[in-house]
């Protein structure tokens, strides 16, 4: 079995993210970044379905510029056996990613596409179910629990409500959540052994996909302050202040 | 010039911190309340560095090692400054020295070492002999195939763990024409040898958990193939290996010196006092900013030390400046970070006293400061004389 890992390069989790002074965006310049936590958990199941006889192979993806190759370098570093850079500088909304991703499927034919359930910058959660949409494929959406064996895979579910198991027929596109595993981070052996894995290099034109964005951003701005608390010396007055203050009674 | 990192290194580096933050960082305070790491904490650190490929990752891949060049060491170095000092030790980079073992030293010092199964610490101070290491009153005197020494050494790092000590003692004289010198011979000697005693130093202010220890020889015999190198070529191998050893010490600091920018910018930028951050008032300011530009000038220097060494360019003065530059940094910096916490950065709950405490040896050990200054104008000097 083959498992295709679709991968991005985001912010830091950890930085404090600024929006430019224009308001286009969000400061990028000098910011660290790296892989998509969620896609971190993604890389992590295919190496686990690797190490447990599950999978053959596990194929790292990633579209975006030049240094997208370092989050792929991650990636093999963690187990993957290769990698694809789609290479593009600037915006790449949803649809093109998912339709980029389809080409890359159509070349590669995997079993199962396993992906974050969003990126942690544009937290859109389209990429998965556009992509099984386009390719018609089933998709099991916010995975905590993978079980893949012949020709089938058993997922459960985060959904509102609690865990939902679903049988799914293969191939397929999961798309995970934050309890499915814990990621590891790569040893020095195999950080050494990831440099001589290939990453293929390919552009949006070769898999015939028309980035251009079809969405316009008007402004970005940041959240608002929170305002300091405050505290009631009784109960009276807290039902005075929701009433005549705050307005929410 | 280049002044980026390879994606192979950005990946070790990262790798090097997950390590710090989840194997050793929460350790930090027991460490420092109990004055030890408890062995099974050694232990336990070691295999969890085995696992990762980080134990040993300065020596060489063919013995076993990481394989890594001086330059992704340094890097490695100042990641691993960030926590307790005697922690880190038990992630070990053996000393480059070990790899001038020849015939069986290999398989008996050498290779364990690599692998994890021995420790080793350097025994070359003594109480009349610091900076002035030929003054060594330690003696190694020949009969038959066997070396008989006799003599005390102290400030041995780490002694109390090891189970071998890399000796150096005086084995005789030879005339040169400065006066008769000392000739100093290397040899490799397994603790349980007869007529061998360690004994734990007095408490120091920096590094708590991190102990040196007295040695003692009385008669202790020798045999000649433990000898590292060759007789009376004690410090021709400790210059071969030695010099770069001066780097960690430097690039520790850089790590270190972040860690406490790091904590004096927070506390900076939340503690208020008159109605504002205390980081809006330029005298705190002004002192987080000379704090980062100190920080990136000595990673500087030190990278630039590293990258020579990696290339085989490595030199003495080079390692002089970086070691005197960042050791006298941290000691600024873990001041300033102090200052800025004022009397929160005295007490014990906070890890700013002992960064403070711990930056005082820095500026001793391998080689003072007054040593690296020696080494440094002597450079400078050199071109101009007769």
């Amino acid at each position: 079995m083959k498992v295709l890992v679709p991968v991005k390069r985001v912010i830091d989790y950890n930085v404090k993210v600024r929006v430019k002074a224009d308001r286009t965006g969000v400061d990028l310049a000098n910011v660290k970044m790296s892989m998509n936590p969620f896609d971190e958990i993604a890389v992590e199941e295919a190496v686990r379905m690797k190490e447990a006889g599950a999978a053959d192979e596990a194929v790292a993806v990633s579209l975006g510029p030049q240094q997208s190759q370092e989050t792929l370098r991650t990636a093999l570093a963690m187990g993957a056996d290769r990698a694809i850079h789609v290479v593009h500088d600037g915006e790449l909304e949803p649809l093109a990613v998912a339709k980029m991703l389809a080409g890359v499927v159509g070349e590669e034919a995997p079993d199962l596409v396993i992906l974050g359930k969003q990126a942690i910058d544009d937290d859109a959660n389209q990429t998965g179910q556009m992509l099984s949409g386009l390719l018609g494929w089933s998709q099991g959406t916010f995975v905590s629990k993978v079980d893949a064996s012949d020709g089938a895979v058993r997922v459960v579910r985060e959904v509102d409500g609690g865990l939902e198991t679903v049988a799914l027929r293969m191939p397929a596109v999961l798309t995970v959540d934050l309890r499915l595993n814990e990621p590891r981070y790569a040893s020095l052996p195999n950080i050494m052994k990831a440099r001589k894995k290939e990453i293929a290099r390919k552009t949006p034109a070769d898999l015939g996909v028309d980035t251009t964005p079809r969405l316009n951003t008007l402004r970005v701005e940041e959240p608002p302050k929170r305002q300091g608390g405050l505290k009631v010396g009784s109960v009276a007055e807290l039902v005075d202040k929701l009433h005549n203050d705050a307005g929410v009674i | 010039m280049q002044f980026s990192l390879s994606e192979e290194q950005t990946l070790i580096v990262e790798t090097v911190r997950r390590f710090v933050e989840e194997e050793l960082a929460p350790y930090e305070d027991e460490v420092e309340r109990d004055n030890r790491v408890r062995p099974e904490l050694i232990r336990q650190v070691r295999e969890r560095a085995i696992e990762r490929g980080l134990y040993a990752a300065n020596m060489p891949e063919d013995l076993g090692g990481g394989g890594l060049d001086a330059l992704t060491v340094a890097l490695m170095e100042i990641e691993l400054g960030r926590t307790s000092f005697a922690l880190q030790y038990a992630v070990a980079r053996p000393s480059n020295i070990l790899r001038a073992c020849k015939g069986e030293q290999v398989e008996r010092y050498l290779l364990p070492t690599v692998r994890g199964e021995r420790v080793e610490c350097l025994a070359m101070t003594e109480p009349q002999a610091g900076s002035d290491l030929r003054a060594m009153k330690t003696r190694a005197e020949r009969d038959g195939d066997r070396y008989v020494i006799n003599g005390a050494k102290h400030f041995v790092s780490y002694a109390d763990v090891a189970d071998y000590a890399i000796l150096f003692a005086a084995s005789g004289v030879e005339d040169t024409p400065r006066g008769p010198r000392s000739r100093i011979t290397s040899f490799l000697v397994d603790k349980d040898t007869p007529g061998f005693d360690v004994v734990m130093g007095p408490e120091s202010v920096s590094h708590r958990g991190f102990h040196h220890c007295e040695l003692v020889f009385t008669d202790c015999r020798v045999h000649e193939d433990r000898i590292l190198g060759e007789e009376h070529k004690g410090f021709d191998v400790a210059n071969a290996w030695l010099g770069a050893t001066r780097l960690t010490v430097a690039a520790q600091c850089v790590g270190r010196a972040r860690r406490a920018l790091d904590m004096a910018a927070e506390w900076a930028a939340t503690r208020k006092q008159f109605g504002q951050a205390i980081g809006k008032f330029q005298g705190t300011s002004f002192k987080l900013a000379d704090m980062a530009t100190g920080i990136e000038a000595a990673e500087l220097l030190v990278l630039r030390a590293a990258d020579r060494e990696a290339r085989g360019e490595g030199r003495d003065r080079d390692f002089a400046m970086a070691k005197l530059y960042a050791t006298e940094m941290l000691a600024r910096v873990t001041d300033d970070a102090l200052q800025i916490y004022g009397g929160m950065g005295l007490v014990k709950d906070l890890p700013i006293e002992r960064f403070w405490r711990d930056a005082r040896v820095e500026r001793i050990w391998d080689g003072t400061s007054e040593i690296q200054r020696h080494i440094i104008s002597r450079s400078v000097l050199r071109p101009h004389e007769d």
